[in-house]
């Protein structure tokens, strides 16, 4: 972890405007929630479609992706990850300062309102569950899209049509492809820790849910570090 | 003391040769890395500051490989040529950043140096947002010299500037080579590079086409056969004068005027007004032919 590296790329990623994406979404859900709790209809109806079919499914992973490819991406699109490069760090602690930076600000951004959601649906038992799985799923989705930053010029896409096609649909139909969903891993930790109506149920089972994540996460990391080594500026004159 | 080595180094991009097989060893000074563009320098330049593997061939720092060897920056630094920096910073800001990564053990201090060292001392507290080109350029210098490298290298560092900056960073190039450190800078312009390196690296369609001395290899330049499209009041009475003069190696007539090769540059353009004037012609227009700058380095490769 380098302080330094954090401290350039948390104000690199405050000073874009991109940053501004970041503030609908959360907003969004928290509002449902109110307006569906002041209906007073049961939770039971509008919950699960709310806190994991909004909160988990697409606020969670579209902030991350915003904030993953943000702390990486948008240093390597403009050329000043170069300033950061060429300096004698062991790229592991370069890639360990953004990864933690971009865990951070989705922990932030995403955690504390699906939190305040929780409480609002049900109790604060309900919020603590859905907030400590988000948070899970705020490290394995970060790791990931930190990796897709490397992988790709396209980071923002590939990572979109990640959440939209395979986690979004083909985990609806095919149900093999839930293996490799962080979605689903952060609705079993949800479900189980919450244990509530309120939610929705778990297709996977919570060991192997956490043993995923953590697996995406140290693989995409490795991976990560080491595409970063070999990172190579392509001449735009040669 | 550092020495940067190239041996043999290639590199490919599918089956195009951005560079081809160039060999040098770069000491204490300024060196000019001089070619048309695309001639292969930015790749050159990449490859010495370990941004890319080279296909064939070594580039060595001191003895160590360049690519995925981030140690090595410890005793390199790089003005790369794409302008970036991190505009929400100021100068101060940036540059003890690059301090910090460096692990410097008094990075105010030492940021405050290389600032004065390129004389922004006065605009450090301002964004970088809101410099000029010149003084973006500069504070990426400084930023590149905060930890007081051996070698330096320079990606096309006078694009764009205005002559006055142009002139600031010449006289901090001198100054650095002066120093004893290593500094090797790209450019396109023969000029810019006659004025601040002893030494050449001429790089042309990737090859290394010439190296050494810049006064021979100027001399090398100059003393080549020009070529001249000259149209005058009476092309054949010009004609029949020119060709008495001995810095004139050939002359063709055609309607639209003469073509005219003269083997040395400065002899030959003093000579052709006396010699119209004595013979009352009228030059109405003298055209160098060929005087690119991709024709002089294929001259110098042919040679």
């Amino acid at each position: 972890m380098n302080w330094t590296v954090a401290w350039i790329t948390a104000r690199g990623l405050f000073g874009r405007r991109r940053f501004l994406l970041l503030f609908p979404l959360p907003v969004i859900l928290l509002a449902l929630t109110w307006f569906a709790k002041s209906t007073g209809s049961p939770p039971s109806g509008w919950g699960p479609p709310l806190l994991s079919g909004l909160g988990i499914a697409v606020v969670l992973p579209i902030v991350a992706l915003i904030v993953g490819t943000g702390v990486l991406g948008s240093e390597i699109d403009d050329g000043t990850i170069v300033h950061v490069l060429t300096k004698p760090l062991p790229r592991r602690e370069i890639i360990l300062a953004k990864l933690a930076v971009s865990i951070a600000v989705t922990v932030a951004v995403v955690c504390v309102p699906m939190f305040v959601a929780g409480v609002i649906t049900d109790s604060v038992r309900l919020g603590g569950a859905v907030a400590a799985a988000t948070a899970l799923g705020a490290v394995a989705y970060s790791a990931l899209f930190l990796l897709l930053s490397l992988l790709t010029r396209r980071p923002v896409l590939l990572g979109l049509l990640y959440v939209l096609l395979w986690e979004g649909l083909l985990g609806n139909v095919l149900s093999g492809t839930r293996v490799l969903s962080v979605q689903q891993y952060v609705i079993a930790v949800a479900d189980r820790l919450g244990d509530s109506p309120f939610l929705l149920e778990a297709r996977l089972s919570t060991p192997l849910s956490l043993v995923m994540s953590a697996l995406i996460t140290v693989a995409s990391t490795g991976v990560a570090i080491d595409r970063l080594r070999s990172f190579s500026v392509a001449g735009e004159t040669s | 003391m550092s020495a940067v080595e190239l041996t043999g180094v290639s590199r490919w991009y599918g089956n195009v040769v951005a560079v081809n097989d160039v060999t040098m060893t770069l000491g204490p000074g300024v060196t000019g890395l001089l070619g048309p563009n695309g001639a292969g320098k930015t790749t050159v330049l990449h490859m010495t500051s370990g941004f890319l593997a080279p296909s064939r061939g070594t580039v060595l720092l001191d003895g160590q490989a360049t690519w995925r060897n981030p140690g090595a920056y410890r005793h390199l630094g790089l003005v790369s040529e794409r302008e970036a920096v991190h505009g929400f910073l100021s100068a101060r800001e940036f540059v003890t950043a690059s301090a910090r990564m460096h692990k410097l053990p008094n990075p105010a201090q030492a940021a405050a140096r290389a600032i004065g060292l390129v004389e922004m001392a006065d605009a450090q507290d301002r964004r970088i947002d809101t410099y000029s080109k010149g003084m973006r350029q500069r504070t990426r210098v400084a930023a590149a010299l905060v930890h007081d490298p051996a070698v330096l290298l320079l990606d096309e560092p006078f694009n764009g500037m205005d002559p006055r900056q142009r002139a600031h960073m010449l006289d901090l190039l001198h100054r650095l080579g002066a120093d004893g450190r290593t500094v090797l800078f790209s450019s396109h312009i023969l000029e810019e590079v006659e004025q601040v390196s002893g030494t050449v690296q001429v790089i042309v369609a990737g090859r290394l086409a010439a190296s050494g001395d810049f006064r021979t290899i100027r001399r090398l330049m100059t003393n080549r056969p020009h070529v001249f499209t000259i149209k005058s009041s009476d092309d054949r009475r010009l004609a029949v004068a020119l060709i008495g003069e001995p810095s004139v190696t050939g002359i063709e007539v055609a309607p639209d005027g003469l073509t005219v090769r003269a083997g040395d540059y400065g002899t030959f353009t003093r000579a052709l007004p006396k010699i119209a004037r004595g013979g009352g012609i009228r030059v109405q227009r003298l055209h160098p032919a060929d005087e690119s700058l991709e024709s002089v380095f294929s001259y110098l490769v042919a040679t």
